[in-house]
């Protein structure tokens, strides 16, 4: 028996699947963002900070990559409402799912940005930072603009990774009902019983993004190999 | 200038500097040399808190170094320091090497540090590569960049660590010609380096270090007259003058 294909569903329902692609852009865009930021002052803390600091912070990076992230999800969908409605008194206060779905994404991601921005403070050599402090800078300021700049370079790579590793991971928002890329095709698809077509077309688009993700990895590492290899004797 | 007094350090169990004490008075150069692992390197970064210390006292420019209410930064911005590995800033262009510190620390405006870093590297003989990363330049040219850029900071005193040990030889000489028109000009200068006819030509006084402890402090002259109280500087004067 053959199956024929209906691509129709996919042309009258485009408008929908933008909006889909949308929200799955807009969820990477700000979990990268803050993540990398909270990431990177988690690492800073982690290297930096005293001792019960940086315990403290290994901690926080342990237990949310321990956690399965549908669960990290789950908790801030159900469980942060009745926490805060306690913690104000507001009985009618709510968070709804986006923001239950940014908190959750940006805190799991922030625990592996900051592993990858641990990892590239310790591959800046500890001379800059005896450099930067001789000629008078703040341990901070050195931070800012001597050691920090060049982790996040020679981290490019892998912070994109990541970041290709979230675009996947925003689909589990469907557990909480938001209209992501992949939960809006899914709507289609089983409106018009078109699964395959659909779900085809969503793994081409993935796989798209994806693909982006892997040239820029590989552009910026064939850049620096040409240009940044001669930077110490 | 720089006054160090009764020093000591330990890493864990192993004592690195032993009771070292030395003067720099003002306008003088001198020079610290010893066998690897003398400690000779561990001493000049105490000078600048680069390297903390257990006991003993180190005065630079009037200020304790190890006192608790020092503000390092205002301390370590008049005291220039060059690396043996240059630690120029990578991602940074020459002329953002020299003006970094000079905005942030010194507060100057970005003419008025554009143009002191201007001056600087025409005195090292680099300005046309004040465009370039450190990357594009040769080791040398590196090093001298390195000067130029602790200079910027108008220091009353200059710390060279081993400046010329990681060039190769036919780089070492554009170095030394910076740091002896330097000695010429009147800086305060202390030098860890084993280049004895550098000591010789500019050094007033040399320090030789020995296992952690300060073995000798005499005047260059009589230094390499073999005046030095160990065996052990005469053994090392053989070995690195061939």
């Amino acid at each position: 028996m053959e199956y024929s294909f209906d691509w129709g569903t996919l042309a009258r329902g485009w408008p929908y699947l933008a909006q889909g692609m949308a929200m799955t852009l807009f969820l990477v865009a700000v979990a990268m963002v803050a993540g990398i930021l909270l990431g990177t002052l988690l690492a800073i803390a982690r290297v930096f900070g005293p001792k019960p600091v940086q315990v403290a912070t290994a901690g926080y990076v342990n237990l949310f990559r321990s956690v399965p992230l549908i669960l990290t999800i789950f908790w801030f969908y159900f469980l942060l409402p009745p926490v805060l409605r306690m913690a104000t008194g507001d009985p009618n206060l709510t968070v709804g799912g986006i923001y239950s779905a940014i908190a959750a994404f940006t805190l799991a991601e922030s625990a592996y940005y900051c592993e990858i921005m641990r990892a590239g403070i310790g591959s800046v050599r500890n001379g800059q930072m005896h450099a930067a402090l001789a000629l008078g800078l703040t341990r901070w300021s050195a931070l800012r603009y001597v050691v920090l700049p060049q982790a996040f370079r020679n981290m490019t790579p892998s912070l994109i990774n990541q970041t290709v590793a979230l675009l996947k991971d925003t689909s589990l928002v469907y557990v909480i009902s938001l209209n992501d890329f992949l939960g809006a095709a899914t709507r289609l698809a089983q409106r018009d019983g078109r699964l395959v077509e659909m779900y085809l077309f969503v793994a081409a688009v993935y796989l798209g993004l994806c693909s982006l993700g892997v040239w820029l990895v590989n552009f910026l590492q064939k850049r620096r190999t040409q240009a940044g290899v001669r930077s110490f004797s | 200038m720089i006054e160090v007094r009764n020093v000591s350090k330990w890493y864990g169990d192993f004592q690195v500097l032993k009771d070292c004490s030395a003067t720099v008075s003002k306008g003088e150069v001198v020079v610290v040399c010893g066998p690897s692992g003398s400690g000779k390197s561990t001493l000049i970064k105490t000078i600048n808190a680069l390297e903390s210390f257990h006991q003993g006292e180190i005065l630079v420019d009037g200020t304790s170094v190890g006192a608790a209410g020092t503000d390092l930064p205002q301390l370590r911005s008049r005291v220039g320091m060059v690396f043996q590995h240059f630690e120029l800033f990578p991602h940074l262009s020459v002329m953002q090497n020299l003006t970094l510190a000079q905005r942030r620390v010194l507060r100057r405006s970005e003419e008025e540090a554009a143009q002191k870093a201007e001056l600087l590297l025409l005195r090292v003989g680099l300005l046309s590569h004040c465009d370039k990363y450190p990357g594009q330049l040769s080791g040398g040219q590196q090093q001298r960049v390195a000067i130029a850029r602790a200079l910027c900071m108008d220091p009353v005193v200059m710390l060279f660590d081993e400046p010329t040990s990681a060039l190769d030889p036919e780089m070492v000489g554009e170095v030394l010609d910076v740091m002896t028109s330097l000695a010429q000009d009147g800086m305060t200068m202390m030098c860890v380096t084993h280049e004895m006819g550098f000591a010789r030509k500019v050094g007033d006084r040399v320090v030789f270090m020995d296992a952690g402890v300060v073995v000798d402090d005499l005047p260059v002259e009589q230094f390499f007259e073999g005046r030095a109280k160990s065996g052990r500087a005469s053994a090392f004067l053989s070995q690195v003058a061939h």
